[in-house]
């Protein structure tokens, strides 16, 4: 399935997956279901806006937003290439696949750096 | 004489080479044979479809990680928008795709924490730690983390 000949991306897939894996359901039923429905604490803004503005804070989100990214972004690839059989396409979707990755990391870091 | 000269020796040097060496020889290469698949051969078998359910868990891990920056850079517009947000998020429809999305990212973490020990194979002393070892330190990382994130985000 997952080919020893792109050891980069795969060192990014596992490290993404693992750290998707421990932190996201967490962070996503906090900061999706809980806070905007008001259960237990923080819930005001003022208190988001400190933590969201905190640099710690902006660089682990920097850090799993790059690593979450090649991670779907490696996972789709084989996604389209085992289940859809696209196999003539290999080059075509990893050239898309890894782009998006790569542009929304970049704007990832734009937003994180420059604008929040 | 003249039919001695015509059996073929295999070298380049022969007139009909290589097929006069190599009766099998066609100028072009042959078509594979493969057997065609249907797009959703993955519904087949309950295994099929639960590989194909694990490998489109990469899109919930996508949403969710372009949901944590569009908090973030609401946050950064000011209350208002952050009211405006938590409004959106509140709409039933929305929670209830956001749950969809929350099963999609447990999905991911269990199948990804479970395949933990064949990805990692550790030795101590010579003794391979068992794989139920591994899988347990990484569903008590798991368990750890997510109530450091708990208390840290909710529990004030």
């Amino acid at each position: 399935m997952r080919r020893a000949r792109d050891p980069f991306f795969w060192g990014l897939f596992s490290g993404g997956g693992m750290l998707t894996a421990l932190l996201l359901p967490a962070l996503f039923l906090v900061t999706a279901i809980t806070a905007p429905m008001g259960w237990f604490g923080m819930t005001g803004y003022e208190e988001w806006a400190t933590l969201a503005g905190h640099p710690l804070t902006r660089a682990g989100l920097l850090l799993v937003a790059f690593l979450a990214f090649f991670h779907a972004a490696h996972r789709f690839r084989y996604t389209l290439y085992d289940g859809l059989q696209l196999y003539h396409l290999d080059a075509l979707i990893s050239i898309v696949t890894y782009g998006v990755a790569a542009v929304l990391t970049v704007l990832a870091a734009a937003l994180l750096i420059l604008v929040v | 004489m003249k039919s001695q000269a015509r059996i073929p020796t295999g070298r380049i040097s022969d007139p009909g080479y290589p097929r006069a060496s190599n009766p099998e020889y066609t100028r072009h290469h042959p078509r594979w044979y493969r057997r065609r698949m249907p797009i959703f051969w993955w519904l087949r078998k309950l295994a099929y479809t639960k590989f194909i359910l694990r490998e489109l868990t990469s899109q919930p891990v996508m949403y969710v990680t372009l949901f944590l920056l569009g908090k973030m850079w609401v946050l950064s517009r000011g209350p208002e928008a952050y009211e405006t947000f938590i409004q959106w998020l509140s709409h039933p429809a929305l929670l209830a795709f956001h749950a969809l999305v929350l099963a999609g990212l447990l999905f991911h973490t269990v199948t990804w924490l479970n395949l933990t020990p064949k990805a990692l194979v550790l030795r101590v002393a010579g003794r391979k730690i068992p794989g139920w070892a591994i899988v347990g330190a990484h569903y008590g990382a798991w368990l750890g983390l997510s109530g450091a994130i708990f208390w840290i985000l909710a529990g004030r």
